[in-house]
This record gives C-alpha cells, structure tokens and sequence, in this order.
C-alpha cells in the first residue's frame, strides 16, 4: 500500500510539473466539444442549387418557391443551359442541380403531367439523402396541392385530408436538435481519445527513459505498477469528464433527465476500462511512436463501429458485432441513455456489466504480460 | 557469499554476449568489474539482478537459487540516469524510499545524512534534471542505498563524471563499504581498479584475469620499457616490425614489451640504426592499464591504425584524471 501510494503521488507530481500537458488535457476537451458540438449537423440544411428553368412561368415559380421555403436549398445560381448546371456541380459550386423543362405549366394545365428533374451530388450521402427527401416530399406535396384543386375544380370536395393519418411523436429529442445527440456522444469520444493515448504512453515512456529499470530493482509488483499508472489518470479523466458536461449543459443546454450521480460512477468504469487498454498497448509497443500509432489503429475504428456518428443499426451485421468489442459502445448506450432518457441503473445492466467484464479483462492480461525484465 | 555465478551465458540476436562467466564475490569487497565498451559488463550485472533472463549456468546471490532475490537486500545504480528527472532531489530519494516500505522518520534521517556527505545538502528541492553529471551520480547512488542494501552494484557510474565528483563519490563508496556495503562496480577507467579490493578484467564476454590489484601485477610475464621520442609515432611504427611482445602508445611514451633484459640492446641497435632521430629507452614498471592490455590479447590501443586520433585518445584519456 506504501508503495503503491509512493507511485500515485509520483505520477501527480510529474502531471503537476508538466503543466502544458496539463492545460491541454484540460482545455483540449472543451474546445473539441464546442468545435464539433457547434459544427456537426447531420440535418443537412441550405444546399446551393442551380435551376435551369425553361418554363419560365407562374407554375415553374411556385415549385422553386415551395423548395426555397423548406430551407433545405438555397438557390444561388440561374443557369440558362444544362451544360451550366453540369460544369456548377462539376465544379462543386452547387449541390444539386434543378432543371424545369420548357412544358412543364402545359403539362400540369393539361393534365398529362409534369416532370421536374434534381440532380444531387452524391459523393456527400448525408446532404444528398437530405437533399433527396426535401425534393420528394416537396413534389408530393405540391402533386397532392394540384389534384385536389383540379378535384375541386370538377365538383369533387371533402378530400383535403388523408384516409391515413400517421401522428409521430418524437421523444427524448423532439426538436431533432444534433448537438444533444453530438455531445454526449463527444464526451465519450474524446474520454476514450485522451485515456487510451496518455496509458498507452505511460509504460514505455518509463522504459525509454530508463526509469523503469531503476523501478524494477524494487520491491514493487506489477499490479502496483499498473494501479499506479491508472489511478491518477482516473481523477483526469473525471476532471474531464466534468469539463465536458458543464460545456453540455451550459453552452449547448442539453437536458439532464437522469442521474448525474449514476452517470459520474458509471463514467468511472468506462474511463478505467479505457485506461486499461492504454495499459496493454503500452505493454505491447516497443517505442513511444508505436504505441501512438496501436492506440490511434485502435481509437479510430472503435469510435467509428461504436454509433457515435453512424448508427449501428446501419451497419453489416459482422460489424454491428464488431462494435461490441470496443467498451466505447456501451458507454455511448449509458450516457445517452442517461443524460437524454434518464435511464436507471437496473435499464443498463447489460453496459454494465460488460465494462465490468472488459476492465477485468485488460487489467490482468496487462498484469500478466508486465515482465519486471528489460530483455 | 554474497554473488556466486557459474558458466552464466547469454545471447543476443543470436550472438553470444557472455560466454561463461564464473565469478564469485564475497562480502566485504569492493569488486571492480573491468574492461572496454562491450565486455559485457552491463549484461552481467543486469544478468545478476534478474533485469535479464539467463540463457545458461546460473546466478546465486546470498547463497539462494535462481534469480530471485530479497529486493531489499540490493542496491542498483544503473548505467543510464534511472531517476525522475522532472522531480526534485528529495522527491526522488522520498519515491524510492516509499518503494522499498521504508518509514519516513528512518529515511528522511538517512537522507538528510548521506545528502551531506555528498554536499548535495542544499539541491535538496533542486530538480534533479537541472543536477550536474557528477550530482546526478551521487543522488543515483543515495537512491540506490536509501534502503541500506548489503550489496551494491554500480554500472559505470563514474563515466562521463568530473575527477572532483569521482573521487568524491568514491570516498562515498569508502564509507558505505566501511560501514559495512558489499560493492560491486563496472568501469572502464584502469585507475578505478586500484581503488578496488579485487577485479575481474572482462573481455569479448569473458573473464581474462581475477584478483587484488597488486596480485594482477604479478601476473604480467615481460618486461617493460618505456621509449621517449620526438617521432614517437615513426618509431613505434618501426618496433612493430621488430620481434617484441607489443608496443603501444602510452600517453606521451611508447611502452615497448620485451621477453627479458636480454632483448634490449638489439631494440636500441635496430631503432638507431633507422635514423628516426633521439630516442632514449627505460625500464618501467607494468600498471595495470599494460596488465589488461596484455590480458586482452591486443596489440594495445594504438595498435594497428598507428597515428590516428581516434587511437590515440583512449591512450590519452585512462591515463589522466585519476581520482
């Protein structure tokens, strides 16, 4: 206990000397949440559009009003030819193209129909999907307008609302506002991001600088070595952990409908799970740049396969497994569900106990695999 | 018995590093173990403590088995600065302390008396980064005693270090050894040997010689001669041409080896007779820098690339600095 509390008050000592470490653990986090809380926005809104109207009429006009007035496109460029529209989105000055052809009010006056046609720039799906679903529901909408004042015109009435009426009601985030979403989301990214890397660095950081031989003469054990090196990192982490939900809470108002208490114990483990894993990459990596590139080869997939950003739900049923391998994804389920549904501890067993699980697991293979040998 | 090894082999990468070193060391001694840059003396140490696993014969310290051993019985100063350098003087010796279950009230007193006897009294709050080659020694050697082991082992801690530091942190190694410390130490400087009680003279990974410094100068089979020269080096480019036992630079004289008296006047003919101008030979008696270069089997340090720099300067360099 001695000895383990020696290393503890070791490990402070050193973080309180290298105070730009410090400041940068501290201040990193904020900044990154405000940066991506502010600029993710998976609702894709105002995409530059051309139009290429060659019908030129009261009826062309209401259809590029009523796209307008979604907000979903902005119409930044008049193109008198298709060839206009063609080089705009080549050149990646519009996101899509909207070209109106010369019969379209006949069409409609008539009753043949009319055909509107939007091209999207696909090679972004999230703002093209958006972009995609903008235009349909505008044409339906604007179909269903038409038919039933022409329905109305011949003496047909009463079909102004719709045999099915489908009412959602969309809970935990009803405004669809993504920074709730997002920053929760962050808080675990950037925990995993900051945990992993800094254990990950720990062990050979003592190895190359020769510290660890010194160590290894002594009577200290390696379990003592590993608890020594997580401790003071789990009171980091907590510090950022608080940084980050203070940012939630008074920049992007994110609601707190559970347990802030549940959500810091829970955070706990998630935060020792990842340190862990830092711990056994440091055990494994022979140089400093190995372990930032094994943390980072190890960082990037998880927080991809995890939902942070993608809904899992999406995924290749191999990969939707493969998510359940990385303690990012279960902690992504507990803070989620804590902050935005206010879930209770007995709803998130199953998270819980695999990060119990998982800790267990790093941690005594870390144990095992520290040798107090140099060859 | 403090440290007893028997064949110990070790290899790396396939090559052999240690080829059998049998040595034993009793309590008491102050046991210099000796030799150039890749004797292996680090691989033995390290071999020792357990820091490597051996690849053959085996290591016994205080009489037990295998490489286990009670930590707090040795002490370890390592070749490379092993401390914390982003802590201060006092954290690091507290750390180590700690480390070893020591209570405070014992090892602060302890500290605050070694600390003096160093004069690192007042770098107490002083980081050790901002400490001087020879203070870093020191405080190395503080850490690596705090817990008062019965046996030492240093690994070329003097290297690098003033002559001032090394003979003060040689008196240090006095005391503690008075006071009752086994001291096992590596170096390359031939004079540190003298101040041992034995050494072993490792070599290519094995020991060439072992015993008191005045029982190792028994040892050297020829006699010795000392040449004072101006053209020094054109002489000693011709005595290699002549049947001698070695010649080799020494500092500012060639030290010529001969089987006998006998072999002299035809050294002075032979180097008179080539013109390379006033020489005047004496008799010397061997140190134990000729001893090892004897012992090696080398022709010496300015052997065969005679007049490069590089040669020369090793010569120059165990021979000053003495403590």
């Amino acid at each position: 206990m001695t000895r383990l509390t020696a290393l503890i008050k070791k490990e402070f000592i050193q973080m309180r000397r290298d105070r730009i470490t410090l400041a940068i653990m501290v201040v990193m986090p904020l900044f990154q949440v405000l940066i991506f809380g502010f600029a993710i926005n998976t609702d894709v809104k105002h995409l530059a559009a051309a139009v290429f109207d060659q019908s030129l009429s009261r009826e062309s006009r209401e259809f590029i009003e009523a796209l307008t007035a979604t907000e979903y496109y902005d119409i930044t460029c008049a193109a008198s030819s298709l060839q206009e529209i063609t080089d705009q989105l080549q050149a990646g000055g519009v996101k899509a193209g909207i070209i109106i052809p010369p019969d379209y009010a006949a069409g409609l006056k008539n009753g043949r129909g009319s055909q509107v046609q939007v091209i999207v720039d696909a090679t972004d799906s999230i703002a093209a999907t958006s972009a995609i679903n903008t235009a349909q529901l505008v044409g339906e909408s604007k179909s269903r307008e038409i038919l039933v004042r022409k329905l109305r015109a011949a003496g047909i009435a009463g079909l102004e609302t719709s045999a099915l009426d489908v009412r959602i009601r969309p809970w935990y985030n009803p405004d669809f506002i993504t920074a709730f979403y997002m920053v929760p989301g962050l808080c675990a990214t950037i925990l995993t991001l900051t945990m992993i890397l800094t254990t990950s660095l720990a062990i050979i950081r003592e190895r190359e600088r020769g510290t660890l031989e010194q160590l290894m003469v002594t009577p200290l054990r390696p379990y003592e070595l590993m608890l020594g090196k997580i401790i003071p990192y789990i009171a980091m982490g907590y510090t950022q952990l608080t940084v980050l939900l203070l940012a939630a809470k008074l920049v992007f108002g994110v609601p707190f409908q559970g347990s802030v208490f549940l959500l810091y114990l829970l955070t706990g483990l998630f935060i020792t799970a990842s340190l862990g894993l830092g711990l056994f990459i440091s055990n494994t990596a022979k140089t400093q740049m190995q372990g930032i590139i094994l943390s980072f080869s190890f960082i990037m997939p998880s927080v991809l396969l995890s939902g942070f950003m993608f809904p899992r739900e999406a995924m290749p049923t191999f990969f939707y497994y493969l998510g359940y391998l990385v303690p990012i994804t279960f902690y992504l389920k507990i803070i989620r569900g804590i902050v935005l549904k206010g879930a209770s501890a007995e709803q998130l067993w199953p998270q819980i106990l695999v990060l119990c699980a998982f800790i267990a697991i790093v941690m005594s293979v870390s144990i095992l695999r520290f040798k107090k040998r140099l060859d | 018995m403090i440290l007893e090894t028997l064949d110990l082999k070790k290899y790396f990468a396939g090559k052999q590093i240690l080829k059998g070193i049998s040595l034993a060391i009793k309590r008491g001694e102050i046991f210099g173990i000796v030799g150039p840059d890749g004797a292996g003396k680090t691989t033995f140490i390290r071999s020792v403590l357990g820091l490597y696993r051996p690849d053959g014969g085996s290591v016994s310290l205080f009489g037990g088995a295998g490489s286990e051993y009670p930590k707090s019985r040795v002490g370890y100063v390592p070749q490379q600065f092993s401390l914390n350098a982003d802590m201060t003087v006092w954290e690091n010796i507290a750390l180590f302390s700690r480390l070893y279950g020591l209570p405070e009230a014992l090892w602060a007193a302890r500290a605050e008396k070694l600390l003096d006897m160093v004069w690192l009294g007042d770098f107490k709050n002083r980081l050790a980064d901002s400490l001087s080659g020879g203070m870093k020694q020191k405080l190395a050697l503080i850490c690596g005693v705090i817990h008062e082991p019965e046996a030492l082992f240093l690994d070329e801690p003097t290297t690098g270090v003033d002559p001032v530091s090394r003979r003060e942190f040689w008196q240090m190694l006095y005391r503690l050894n008075r006071a009752g410390l086994t001291v096992a130490i590596a170096t390359p400087y031939m004079d540190e040997v003298e101040l041992c009680t034995r050494a072993a003279f490792f070599n290519q990974g094995q020991i060439r010689l072992v015993g008191a410094p005045a029982e190792l100068l028994a040892l050297y089979p020829y006699k010795l001669f000392a040449v004072r020269a101006d053209n020094l080096r054109l002489i000693l480019r011709r005595t290699l041409d002549l049947p001698v036992r070695a010649a080799y630079l020494q500092g500012t004289r060639l030290h010529v080896a001969l089987d006998g008296e006998s072999g002299l006047p035809a050294l002075e003919e032979a180097l008179a007779a080539a013109g390379l101008g006033a020489f005047a030979i004496t008799p010397v008696r061997p140190t134990l820098d000729d001893l090892f270069s004897f012992a090696a089997g080398l022709p010496g340090p300015a052997g065969p690339g005679i007049g490069r720099a590089a040669d020369l300067a090793p010569a120059a360099a165990s021979s000053g600095g003495a403590p």
